[in-house]
């Protein structure tokens, strides 16, 4: 199924990603490409090949539950676009988006 | 924290068609573990600190920043996952939950899906409960680790939502999420689960389990089902901060379905959340979009692998479980089941009777009060009873001087308050106020004529064979010495005075 | 005293042995590379950062430290250029990215804190393209980096800025990181050293994630030696990173000397194939004539899933990304555009700070990832990827090392790919599948065609750097291609 102009809409919605018209054009056509060439996958016989999520596992990846010290929050806010009263400070949020 | 016994709410309602139906409730539990550190990171787990001074690199989610499992987290999970009876699995995975929200740093949250493939660290394992004393168990679908989002203050100006101030402190907090099958068939009933959960949390020092404080935090889904088993659509109750508020949001949602049904309107499947002050359930003001949190496997972090043996070494390292007390309890103890219940649901108290007992073997004396007047002073303080001054000695001590005759049990209900408030030694306060029993027959005999000569009304009905009488005038001589005097000699020398 | 031209290319193991021997200062070799920064970034556009008063204070540190005496660390005041995708505390860290312009980490990335300890002095960030995703550098937002050996080409990428740097003499090293060939690649178009370590061999904690699977940091050098030197500075296993190796850092310098002879090299057969540029081949046939005679026995490999792994990494990295890049948000960090509401404003900061392949990309893996194609694209890719991973262990449990082209081209104009995503994709297509494997690879310089140069890729075993670095120094010491520099 190629992708469409509603797919692309549609991904740039859960990305976050306010698109240009231009934008949406042009990746339309782009990742209708790129999807094309990777079509490809399908001419391997994968059914029964088990996923490689991890390249390799360690053993001691786990930390002690031992404290840290934290960041200071006033050189943290400062990199902030906007803060306010040891808060990072953003526009109304609704409680459910 | 009021802990009575329970009340039912709703059983089977009538829709239209006269068909019953019956409520059918899942919950979804979120624990906060009791972690130094926080789930992927080393910042502190800590109420109330000001905010965003527990934040790092990892925890504010910043560019370059990885995380790193808490041992002690995923032990704490292993734990509940045995005791809950859960199939371990062998190897679970971390997923990375997208969505976008300004509580969650880096716009995934770390958590564990299911797929096929992928079982959460437990699944599949079940807890028993009594509800109105009948023996229940429900299906625990799943046991799994996350973390913690930040916290969101609405700032509000003139009426409305002016901006809103963000907090990490708590992001990347070490979270349970256990949940559980749809077999809970009433809303009181899903509260004495809740109740039953939370003792056994407690037990395993898993998690303080505190709603009020959000280290326990529910959700529900609630539907209606006829009781020719069709099932009914759901809706998902969010926002109860309290047993009580679980149990009536439910009761609400549940009235509120039947109600739907009965006007022969259909349930909408959507998120409601309860609002305490005006005891109702209301829809996201929003529309909601079908989520698709695009779930894949965390590639920062390697599965977790719990070998058969270190499972094994776990379930030998329970602690004995809130059935299992029980059950000792009655037949070890000889408690009625009901005190039993009663005391093994609230872990401190159980751990103030079982050390009392050592000091004070009589279990049901200790039952009856810890059950009775000292269950009624923590209710309504809404404290637990290791939040008190009260100590094991300080009870076995003040018992000890009930069964010795120094005081009467009227005396030893007076003191209890200030026990609990202040934890004195009884022997001490009973001496420094005089409140010893008054044992002594002269004394008393000199009382008993008083009383005699000021009440012939009540000597003459006694005379006429009214016995009750004789219970006026024990009561006047105990009042006379404010609770003081021995009531079996008063009743004796009244007796001897009556002639009776 | 050393000539400063001579200073600028001599290998990082020379300049050390002339500081210990106080016959340069670091303040001297910090001045040499900030002037010839000063003469030549202005065209070349290698850094995106330099701070000159920093690097000499630094400088001076060391200055005092050499004239005391006594113990001095491994790389006692070398400077070094950082790919901006790796986080130094206080100094700006864009990715060579909008959204990031500005942002100065709180925190050092472990490879940057053990640098630090080591003795090296930070000269300056270098270019990339945005977050790592390209293969020219021409993706930077802060405009592209141009080929020291042809102002009108590009360096490749994504570590195109540490590679310039490093080829013009602007550094004496540099780190880089790679994905899917962002060291390899443009240390081929450039004619230096790039070394991919084991995937887990380097820490990856305070590198900005682009495909977290996939990325290593890893040393572009003028010599393999230098390679070897560097690797051993950053490897190791770190408590914050959960998928770095448990294993000691390699003693990789040791065995540099052992020479090429009895090490069976696997020529892969799909890289000497189509698509390969005539002068291309013919430099790796070249190469691999002079491993044969330097005693290396040479078989012929085939790796068939190996046209497969585009593809395969495109999907998994994209998606990867996708994710790791939903951080950006304007909500704690960097660029912000004004919404009435937080929806708004994430979608609008996200739609300014980000350019186009970047977005592309976070659409790509945004769409394989999402409900109902990710079996078909996700789940698949991962599938694919075992595969790859079976062909590499096949392969290199019959030889102990595997050779093909770094790239199936030299470095290409400027704007020749920019237009064509596919196109630019595929010039990873011999860089790609070493990453899905997780297998360490190297790029040395072997010869030039049309006056640019051509690099040789050998792959070797998991966590055996030191026979793919032994291999690769025994042939840069007979071919001698490493001496070549650029014309100024
Ligand atoms: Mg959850
Ligand atoms: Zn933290």
């Amino acid at each position: 199924m190629p992708i469409d102009r509603a797919a692309v809409d549609h991904v740039a919605r859960l990305a976050r990603l306010s698109l240009t018209e231009e934008e949406r054009a042009l990746f339309t056509e782009q990742l209708r490409q790129i999807l094309d060439y990777f079509a490809r996958l399908g001419e391997l016989e994968l059914g029964a090949v088990a996923p490689t999520s991890h390249i390799r596992a360690a053993a001691a990846a786990m930390r002690e539950d031992v404290v840290r010290p934290s960041l200071d929050r006033e050189e943290v806010l400062a990199a902030a676009p906007d803060a306010e009263e040891g808060f990072f400070k953003v526009p109304p949020v609704l409680e459910s988006l | 924290m009021a802990e009575g016994p329970p009340v039912v709410t709703v059983t089977a309602r009538r829709t239209r068609d006269g068909i019953a139906a019956e409520p059918v409730i899942g919950l979804e539990i979120h624990v906060q573990l009791l972690t130094a550190s926080k789930m992927f990171c080393g910042c502190a787990v800590a109420f109330g600190a000001p905010p965003n001074t527990l934040i790092c690199p990892v925890c504010l989610g910043l560019p370059g920043a990885l995380p790193v499992t808490n041992r002690r987290a995923v032990a704490l999970g292993l734990r509940t996952a045995v005791a809950l009876r859960c199939a371990v699995a062998p190897e679970s995975r971390f997923h990375r939950k997208n969505y976008y929200y300004p509580d969650l740093p880096k716009n995934y949250q770390i958590s564990q899906y299911q797929y096929a493939d992928h079982p959460p660290l437990g699944s599949d394992g079940w807890l028993e409960f009594a509800a109105l004393g009948v023996p229940r168990a429900v299906r625990i679908r799943r046991v799994h680790l996350e973390e913690d989002t930040g916290k969101l203050l609405h700032v509000e100006r003139e009426g409305a939502v002016s901006h809103t101030l963000i907090d990490y402190n708590r992001s990347g907090v070490p979270l349970m999420e256990v949940v559980t099958q749809p077999d809970l068939r009433s809303p009181a009933e899903a509260r004495e689960f809740l109740i039953v959960l939370r003792a056994l949390l407690q037990y395993l020092e898993v998690s303080s389990g505190r709603m009020e404080e959000g280290t326990m935090r529910v959700d529900a889904n609630v539907s209606l089902r006829r009781l020719d088993g069709t099932a009914g659509i759901r809706t998902e109750v969010k926002n109860m901060n309290s047993l009580r508020a679980v149990e009536r949001a439910l009761a609400f949602e549940a009235a509120r379905q039947a109600d739907l049904l009965t006007a022969g309107g259909t349930v909408t499947q959507e998120t409601r959340h309860w609002d305490e002050r005006r005891q109702v359930t209301f829809a996201s003001r929003v529309k909601e979009e079908a989520e698709d949190y695009r779930y894949f496997p965390e590639p920062d972090l390697i599965p977790i692998t719990v070998e058969p043996a270190e499972v094994e070494r776990v379930r030998e390292a329970l602690p004995e479980l809130p059935a299992q007390k029980a059950t000792r309890y009655v037949s070890a103890l000889g408690l009625s089941a009901y005190d039993a219940d009663l005391i093994v649901r609230r872990p401190p108290l159980a751990a103030f009777f079982e050390e009392a007992l050592a000091l004070y073997p009589n279990a049901k004396a200790l039952a009856n009060w810890l059950t009775g007047d000292i269950a009624g002073l923590l209710n309504a303080e809404g404290k637990e009873i290791d939040e008190t001054a009260l100590r094991p000695e300080g009870l076995a001590a003040l018992l000890r001087l009930i069964d010795d005759g120094r005081i009467s049990g009227r005396i030893a209900k007076d003191l209890l308050p200030e026990l609990v408030r202040g934890g004195a030694d009884p022997s001490a306060l009973v001496a420094a106020r005089g409140l010893e029993q008054i044992s002594d027959a002269a004394d008393l005999t000199r009382l008993v004529e008083d009383v005699l000569a000021a009440h012939p009304g009540a000597v003459e009905e006694f005379r006429k064979g009214k016995a009750r009488a004789i219970a006026f005038l024990v009561g006047q001589v105990m009042r006379e010495t404010r609770g003081r005097a021995n009531p079996d000699l008063v009743n004796r020398l009244l007796r001897e005075r009556l002639g009776g | 005293m050393v000539d400063r031209v001579d200073l600028l290319f001599r290998p990082v193991t020379e300049q050390l042995a002339l500081l210990r021997r106080r016959e340069v200062t670091p303040t001297a070799l910090a001045e040499t590379y900030l002037a010839r920064i000063a003469a030549l970034d202005p065209s070349l556009h290698a850094f995106l950062y330099v701070d000159p008063d920093a690097v000499r204070a630094e400088a001076l540190r060391w200055d005092a430290r050499y004239a005391a005496g006594g113990d001095l660390p491994p790389l006692a005041g070398v400077p070094i250029a950082v790919k901006d995708l790796i986080c130094t505390r206080g100094v700006p860290t864009t990715c060579g990215s909008r959204i990031l312009e500005g942002w100065r980490p709180p925190y050092d990335a472990t490879v940057i804190a053990r640098l630090r300890r080591a003795g090296a002095i930070l000269l300056g960030k270098t270019n990339m393209d945005e977050f790592a995703m390209g293969s020219s550098t021409e993706n930077s937002a802060f405009g592209p980096t141009h080929n020291p050996w042809d102002r009108e080409r590009v360096p490749g990428g994504s570590s195109g800025g540490s590679a310039a740097a490093v080829a013009g003499g602007l550094a004496p090293w540099a780190l880089g990181t790679d994905t899917g060939g962002s060291i390899r690649q443009p240390a081929a178009l450039c004619g230096i050293v790039g070394l991919k370590p084991t995937y887990g061999r380097v820490s990856r904690y305070g590198l900005v994630a682009y495909g977290s699977s996939l990325d290593q940091i890893g040393p572009l050098t003028r010599t393999v030696d230098d390679a070897a030197l560097l690797l051993e500075a950053l490897a190791g296993w770190d408590p914050l990173d959960a998928t770095s190796a448990d294993l000691d850092r390699p003693e990789c310098r040791g065995g540099l000397a052992g020479g090429a002879a009895g090490l069976r090299i696997g020529v892969v057969r799909e890289g000497m194939g189509e698509g390969l540029e005539a002068g291309v081949g013919d430099a790796i046939a070249e190469a691999v004539r002079l491993l044969s005679d330097l005693g290396a026995e040479i078989e012929e490999v085939t790796l068939p899933t190996i046209g497969y792994a585009l593809p395969t990494y495109y999907l998994l990295a994209t998606a990867e990304a996708s994710s790791n890049l939903a951080r950006y948000d304007g909500v704690r960090h960097g660029l912000r555009v004004g919404a009435a509401d937080i929806i708004d404003l994430f979608s609008r900061t996200r739609n300014r700070g980000f350019g186009a392949e970047v977005k592309r990309r976070i659409m790509l893996g945004t769409y394989a990832l999402s409900a109902g194609f990710y079996e078909a694209y996700y789940l698949n890719a991962q599938r694919a990827r075992t595969l790859v991973r079976q062909d590499f262990d096949r392969a290199l449990g019959a030889v102990d090392l595997l050779l093909l082209p770094t790239s199936p081209t030299v470095a290409f104009p400027l704007g020749a790919r920019v237009d064509d995503p596919l196109q630019m994709y595929l010039a990873d297509i011999f860089t790609i599948p070493v990453n899905l494997a997780g297998l360490p690879g190297i790029s040395i310089p072997c010869g030039f065609t049309g006056g640019l140069p051509v690099g040789l890729q050998l792959i070797g075993r998991a966590f055996d750097e030191t026979t793919l670095l032994r291999a690769a120094a025994a042939y840069e010491q007979a071919a001698g291609w490493w001496r070549k520099v650029p014309p100024s």
